[in-house]
């Protein structure tokens, strides 16, 4: 393994920085409770019957069938609370396979470019340079564009937009490598390519990687919760968090915690994430420069 | 010059890109075009009249030659040249995007500075948390939350004029203003807007100089600056801020994707009429021709602040004078 992986390794077993704890257990609860909340809660998120009667409730308060709201309720009657941890499903889950996606195929196109030098670098070069000339979210809005809004769309136009940055990282990582005499080494003693690619060559790169992947985790997060908002991600009634906030838009004055719950929610997600990448990255640069931060 | 030679390559290969992208859209114009009654000699004539009776590599250069001269195409929806719809919008956005940029800028480099002067108190512990969170947040969120403030709240509770904030357009409609009354209605409207770009931008530039003057704290020249006498303001306005010159200028062509970004939103929330809000409504209304305007004006402007930011690096860092 190489020196990096074994820094992220030694911090996930042992002395773990305050902040990264705090951001863990942010993302653990909050994983929690959107695998909890929903399947615990006593009405179906996405039901809708007596408007009237459940409409608009305030936070902690009661509806006129006695039932409970945390957050208070939609203009329809649903449970913001609720709702809330059924799109942090969605936001969690798109982020995590979007950005984890896009760091694995930037990785091993990155990975290639460098290793093979030649036409294939320079193809993947150029490709990743020209999509880096646009803005990522011009990119995703094209994208959408093109494809009927949805899950399905939303993932694969974060994967197409997001491999470029670790393609480079990687590459650069693996050209830095290649020439190490451990490689010649490991080819001397009858590694195939493949097996200097992956057993020597790129767990030196993963650090980086990793890294940058879980920054895009967030970047990820916020991204579909904007389209959602935009109305051209998450269709509702399909509750995600951006959608939701675009629900609460006209309620400002009236009932502000339906645009306000989710608003935290996404908040505190991509802050826990950014925290999280923040306090691995100083880690590998303490790490590989010798100096802690 | 070689520079140059790269970015018109990229520009190139992004109008390609484009190309590709409304090919490769359901349905071509003709098919917008048509009136719901047409018949299928209505569509030859109407693909003979647009040119999409010729095969892919005319169609191309047409659109190459077409697109370097400015013209990209009619607006399905209304049949409006792109062109002239992006040149209405373009100046919007530039204004609003670049006044953000540059206070966002000299916001963030001076609280970054702050925060390094005093690393470590409650101040730069603060400082650091709002600038996380503003970097965190997303900006349609806050500009519906200052929208709630500024507009709703303060005019519910009376409070005095200055705090009650416009939150829609850039002027107020139907009155008809000029000269100074003009310019004064236009900064009212761009107050919310303006300040909630400018402080997301700002964070992301504060914790960057922190990080960077930090770094700088330790170097032996800045020891030796303090070691001649050289006040403290000084050594901060002069000698640190020399050195964070270069990586701020790169920084500044870097945060132009994400102040395109922020725009989008910042548009569609307060009803500006740019760039970011006519690509988002084309999107709904699938007029592919102004999207895909819209992507290579952003796309152009990236590259141009990128050949600029380059351009001005040996100014701001004599170590790269060849």
């Amino acid at each position: 393994m190489g020196r990096s992986t074994h820094a992220l390794v030694r911090s996930a077993s042992g002395s773990t920085g305050r902040t990264e704890r705090v951001a863990l257990a942010m993302l653990a609860l909050l994983t929690l409770a959107a695998i909890l909340v929903p399947a615990l809660a006593s009405r179906d998120p996405l039901r809708i019957d007596d408007v009237l009667a459940r409409r608009l409730i305030a936070p902690l308060a009661r509806d006129a069938h006695g039932s409970w709201h945390l957050f208070g309720t939609d203009r329809f009657g649903r449970d913001v609370f609720v709702r809330m941890m059924l799109a942090g499903r969605l936001s969690l889950a798109v982020g995590v396979v979007g950005s984890l996606a896009a760091g694995v195929s930037g990785t091993l196109l990155g990975a290639l470019a460098g290793w093979c030098e030649g036409v294939v670098d320079r193809t993947i070069t150029a490709v990743a340079d020209v999509l880096l000339a646009l803005p990522r979210l011009v990119l995703l809005l094209v994208g959408v564009a093109l494809w009927q809004p949805g899950l399905a769309t939303i993932v694969s136009v974060l994967v197409l937009t997001g491999w470029m940055g670790i393609a480079r990282l990687v590459r650069t990582e693996v050209i830095a490598v290649r020439h190490r005499p451990y490689v010649p080494a490991a080819e001397a003693l009858g590694a195939t390519s493949a097996r200097v690619l992956f057993r020597h060559i790129l767990p030196n790169a993963i650090g980086p990687a990793l890294v940058a992947t879980t920054l895009g985790v967030g970047n990820a997060i916020l991204l579909e919760s904007g389209l959602s908002f935009l109305g051209l991600g998450i269709q509702p009634p399909a509750p995600s968090w951006g959608n939701m906030i675009a629900g609460g838009r006209d309620l400002l004055v009236v009932a502000p915690w339906v645009a306000l719950a989710p608003g935290i929610a996404l908040v505190l997600t991509v802050l826990a994430t950014t925290l999280l990448g923040d306090a691995w990255r100083d880690r590998l640069a303490g790490e590989t420069t010798g100096r802690v931060r | 010059m070689r520079a140059l030679v790269r970015a018109a390559l990229l520009f190139w290969c992004v109008l390609s890109l484009t190309f590709a992208l409304l090919r490769l859209a359901p349905g071509d114009a003709a098919t917008f075009l048509l009136p719901p009654g047409a018949n299928a000699s209505d569509a030859v004539r109407m693909r003979a009249e647009l040119g999409l009776d010729h095969s892919v590599a005319v169609q191309y250069v047409t659109w190459l030659r077409e697109s370097l001269r400015g013209e990209l195409g009619s607006s399905f929806a209304d049949r409006r040249p792109v062109r002239v719809l992006i040149g209405e919008a373009l100046p919007v956005s530039v204004a609003l995007g670049g006044v953000s940029l540059l206070l966002s800028f000299l916001v963030g480099t001076c609280a970054g500075l702050v925060q390094a002067a005093k690393r470590g108190s409650t101040t730069d512990t603060m400082m650091t948390l709002a600038s996380v969170v503003l970097v965190a947040s997303p900006a349609y969120w806050l500009g519906l939350g200052a929208i709630a403030c500024f507009t709703y709240l303060a005019s519910s509770w009376s409070m005095p004029m200055a705090f009650r904030l416009p939150a829609i357009g850039m002027s107020t409609p139907g009155a008809e203003l000029h000269g100074v009354a003009h310019l004064a209605d236009l900064a009212r409207h761009s107050i919310l807007p303006v300040s909630l770009l400018a402080a997301i931008g700002a964070g992301g530039v504060a914790r960057y100089v922190r990080s960077g003057a930090l770094d700088a704290m330790g170097a032996d020249w800045l020891r030796s600056a303090r070691a001649k006498g050289v006040s403290e303001p000084r050594v901060y306005a002069r000698h640190l801020l020399a050195n964070l010159r270069a990586p701020l200028l790169t920084l500044f062509a870097l945060a132009l994707p994400g102040t395109v970004a922020g725009s989008v939103f910042i548009e569609t929330i307060f009803a500006w009429p740019g760039m970011g809000r006519l690509m988002v409504t084309s999107i709904v209304a699938r007029d592919y021709p102004v999207v895909m305007g819209c992507a290579a004006t952003f796309a152009a402007l990236v590259i141009i602040a990128n050949l600029a930011a380059e351009a001005l690096l040996p100014w701001a860092d004599p170590r790269t004078r060849s």
